[in-house]
């Protein structure tokens, strides 16, 4: 990774739920960029630029609403950016962000990924009748279960995984007060036995919908020396893509995943992720992928990501990786904030400010999130202290 | 870490609403029905596939550059970006690569009895799989490597639509052993 | 531009565009297939060769939601590719690209924006990228804001319609040797121009950009790679964008302060421009921008015929850094500015200042 040092300078979060009717879009998104700005200690005219993503226009039915949103992100007369690309777009918009500081255009960008799902209808976002093809998935779930039957023939691993994943995440989710889902009284029983939807993928092991937004301000290296609170550096930035249906694609563990993870691991000199990452947050919408993407990502061997589920090496008590300490996507999922959720997640872990989540003495962390048809991936490792 | 529940500063001071507008009712939500109209166009690729279909016949494309073998046809290899205009006509057999059983309701599909079975059907001589449903046999009994035949519409129903397939049913045929199946056919071909 | 931000030599090598009044027999995916291996064989590369690709399209354009994600078939991502998109024109992706390039670890990136416009109807699409509370609800369409605009230059005695018809006859006469024009003419006068009726008073069908299905790819490269592809690299001097409020109360719609703005970061005036191609979707707003960017006299404008020529949304900009940068390419300009636009009322601006040797 060249260019400039680039640090996370401030992390501001909305609370996440299923209707924030008490505030606007603009309302949501200065929430999130006014936490992020006072956790940096800097003011709208330190920023120089401001890049926004989210998911497909349709999930609130305004064509580009970064343009109605100028006025609120205090960017009148600076250069702003809109980002999309897919269910990773959260972890891309923070990427092109630090792009502009690592290339020096910009010292301090802010940067935010949100979703307003219940101003529109996103049953109908994603739905839209198409000709010329039949329609016979119903959601993203109709999509990944066969991926998921795939890997559990293939690794062999025991059914109850996933219900172990999405247990651990929504116990997770309980220390921290902006996740949607705070289930107190959920208990393993019953995610196992919640309705079955996409076979073998029940309902319990499924994102909500949320709404909320998330931001970080990224600064240059004068800016994060200058930074009187503990900073995040980024030591590795890759985003990666392939088509979506050829010969030979093997969906369960995508190339483009491990091309990705090799290229940022390469960057942040890490050759035993394992061993040299201490908290990771994964992009896990649906519970199976936790193990799949432990195994994409070199944390685990190909085969053997659910042995480390089922021995508890990725929960915050007691084990030695542990996955998504925030809920996860899985406990809260405003899709176009949700993968800058865990890139800013994995920078409060290393800041030391992740609250009554945090783990202790984590010096590097690796942020992550993927999208289309586990075709699009955006990762970055963060660390406590300089590249 | 903030709490969620204390606003940044900024916004902590509460708006002052103009002594003419107290009392109203305060407004919760505003309505905006949208509605657009689309007129897609299929590619000539997509017109010479779904015309075929009223033939019963299912075309596929193939790649100038390693004979792979694409349904449907999209004019385009997409691991290369190479344009395609060899069509081929495939079998209406073929076998499952994978599938969902699937326990909720599609939009605008109330014909669907729940639950159904979609699924990735590789048809012989195709090197990818194409959605489908699979029915004709017992939920439980669907399996990756499971081969089928496609049930089709009376003819007299026929038209220029992949809809022509109403489900694929198993043929009764030897499974394709699991490691062979789907997607995992092509490194089987390439290895030679 | 951060201050002192030292920037790295990067060119436009090579371009290929199309725009047709509509697409009856092709997908955006055909559409791009063409032009993405056009741009590439140009300069004789593979996608392996190519370090970074970046896109700009809208989902509400396509009647689709992550519509991208097909269109990424027609560049070929496999062996997979570092790559991004935008919900912007494709101007904007080029500008990522070049951002790209500036951090140094890849040399070479392929950039593109494409639109359909004619599978739906673009001035309603484009209602919806007003504010949802405020002012969608009113579904005032793209015609009626910019005769609003229009509007207040004549009532201000800023402009004339004389001066607006001049606009649009330069248009119809310089699209004449363009391919890609859907509205050309070589016979076209004012007197006849403003003969017509108003479509969205004051502005006549004219007045408004030819909608037109296309899109647009372009190579970049940078410094000796740069050279080494093309004989004469259009190098990028400057690039900036930068975005005025919206709400259509609060701005003074006869300017467009953020285009000033772009065009003095990257310095456009500092030098003597041969030619200007900007993307103006009204002559009026071809006005206001000739203003903002400080077109003086000698600078050739929008020798390709302009957005009034052809509009594809999503792709326009694009084609405005293309066209500016084949001439520079061709040796008939050496100075040359490209212009796109996006949001209601010209909010957001970006300025590109492209030079040859």
């Amino acid at each position: 990774m060249g260019g400039e040092r680039t640090a996370v300078l401030g992390v501001g979060q909305t609370r996440y739920s299923s209707n924030r009717g008490d505030v606007s879009i603009a309302g949501l998104v200065r929430e999130a960029a006014y936490r992020a700005l006072e956790d940096a200690r800097l003011g709208w005219a330190e920023i120089d630029a401001v890049v926004i993503g989210k998911a497909p226009d349709f999930f609130e039915g305004v064509v580009m609403p970064e343009l109605y949103l100028a006025d609120a992100l205090g960017c009148v007369g600076k250069p702003m950016l809109r980002v999309h690309t897919a269910g990773s777009v959260g972890g891309s918009t923070a990427l092109v962000a630090a792009s502009l500081v690592q290339s020096r255009v910009h010292r301090r960008v802010l940067t935010l990924g949100f979703e307003k799902q219940s101003e529109s209808n996103a049953t109908w976002a994603l739905s839209l009748p198409q000709p010329f093809s039949v329609s016979i998935n119903a959601g993203a779930g109709g999509y990944f279960s066969p991926i998921i039957r795939q890997y559990m023939a293939r690794s062999g691993a025991p059914d109850l995984i996933g219900c172990m994943v999405a247990f651990k995440d929504r116990r997770h989710a309980l220390a921290n007060p902006f996740a949607h889902l705070h289930q107190a009284d959920l208990t393993f029983e019953a995610v196992v036995e919640s309705p079955m939807l996409w076979d073998p993928i029940r309902y319990s092991e499924t994102c909500p919908s949320s709404d909320g937004a998330c931001a970080m301000v990224l600064g240059d290296e004068a800016a994060g020396d200058a930074s009187d609170s503990p900073v995040a550096w980024v030591h590795g930035t890759a985003m990666r893509s392939e088509a979506n249906n050829f010969p030979g694609r093997d969906e369960v563990n995508p190339l483009a995943s491990r091309e990705c993870a090799a290229d940022v691991f390469g960057q942040a000199g890490i050759v035993d992720p394992r061993a040299e990452i201490d908290v990771v947050e994964m992009y896990v919408p649906f519970s199976w992928y936790e193990p799949m993407w432990l195994e994409s990502l070199g944390f685990a061997e190909v085969d053997h990501g659910w042995r480390m589920v089922e021995d508890g090496s990725t929960d915050i008590e007691g084990g030695d990786l542990p996955v998504n300490c925030s809920g996860g996507v899985l406990s809260s999922n405003p899709i176009g904030a949700s993968g800058m959720i865990r890139f800013a997640e994995a920078a409060l872990q290393v800041r030391g400010m992740a609250g009554d989540h945090q783990v202790d003495g984590v010096r590097r962390a690796f942020g992550h999130a993927y999208g289309g048809g586990a075709q699009y991936f955006a990762m970055w490792v963060v660390g406590d202290q300089k590249p | 870490m903030t709490d969620p529940d204390i606003p940044p500063r900024a916004l902590a001071e509460a708006v002052v609403t103009p002594e003419a507008l107290a009392g109203l009712e305060p407004v919760r939500s505003v309505r905006t029905p949208i509605r657009l109209v689309y007129d897609f166009v299929p590619s000539a690729a997509a017109q010479a596939y779904l015309r075929a279909y009223a033939e019963k016949r299912i075309l596929g494309h193939r790649s100038p550059v390693d004979g792979a073998v694409f349904v449907p046809p999209r004019g385009v290899d997409p691991r290369h970006g190479t344009a395609i205009d060899e069509t081929v006509d495939l079998a209406d057999t073929g076998h499952v690569g994978n599938f969902c059983v699937t326990h909720l309701p599609i939009p605008g599909r109330d014909d669907l009895e729940v639950p159904y079975v979609s699924a990735w059907i590789h048809l012989d001589g195709a090197d990818i799989g194409f959605l489908g449903l699979v029915a004709g046999c017992a939920t439980e009994e669907v399996r990756i490597g499971m081969r089928v035949r496609a049930v089709w519409k009376p003819d007299e129903q026929l038209g220029p639509t992949a809809e022509n397939v109403l489900y694929w049913e198993p043929s009764g045929e030897p499974d394709v052993p699991v490691g062979r199946a789907g997607n995992r056919a092509w490194r089987g071909r390439t290895d030679g | 531009m951060a201050e002192g931000a030292g920037q790295r030599d990067v060119a436009v090598v090579s371009v290929a565009v199309r725009q047709e009044e509509a697409l009856t027999d092709e997908n955006e995916v055909q559409l791009l297939v063409d032009l993405v291996n056009r741009a590439r064989n140009a300069v004789g590369l593979s996608q392996a060769e190519i370090g970074f690709t970046c896109s700009g399209s809208s989902d509400f354009l396509a009647g689709q939601a992550f519509s991208f994600v097909q269109t990424l078939d027609a560049v070929g991502a496999f062996p997979p590719i570092s790559e991004s998109h935008v919900e912007m024109d494709g101007a904007f992706a080029l500008y990522e690209a070049w951002v790209k390039l500036q951090i140094g670890d890849v040399d070479t990136a392929l950039v593109y924006g494409y639109g359909k416009p004619s599978a739906g109807s673009v001035r309603d699409v484009l209602a919806l990228q007003l504010d949802p509370y405020y002012l969608a609800p009113l579904w005032p369409d793209a015609h009626a804001l910019a005769a609003l605009q229009a509007r207040l230059l004549l009532d201000s005695g800023t402009v004339t319609p004389e001066a607006l018809a001049e606009v649009a006859v330069r248009s119809l006469h310089n699209a004449v040797g363009n391919p890609n024009a859907v509205r050309a003419s070589a016979e076209a006068t004012p007197e006849e121009l403003l003969a017509a009726e108003p479509v969205a008073d004051p502005l006549r069908a004219s007045d408004l950009a030819q909608v037109a299905d296309g899109g647009c790819a372009v190579v970049l490269a940078a410094g000796e790679r740069a050279r080494a592809l093309c004989e004469r690299p259009a190098w990028i001097r400057g690039i900036d964008h930068r975005i005025d409020g919206h709400a259509l109360g609060t701005r003074d719609l006869t300017r467009a302060p953020s285009a000033a703005m772009a065009a003095q970061e990257v310095g456009a005036s500092s030098d003597r421009l041969d030619i200007a191609e900007i993307h103006g979707p009204t002559t009026s707003q071809e006005w206001i921008l000739q203003r903002e960017l400080g077109i003086a006299g000698g600078t050739d404008v929008n020798p390709s015929g302009g957005a009034l020529a052809a509009d594809t949304l999503m792709a326009s900009g694009l084609i405005r850094i293309a066209e500016a940068a084949a001439r520079v390419g061709a040796g008939t300009a050496d100075r040359a500015l490209a212009h796109a636009t996006s949001g209601p009322c010209l909010q957001q601006n970006l300025v590109c200042v492209l030079e040859g040797d």
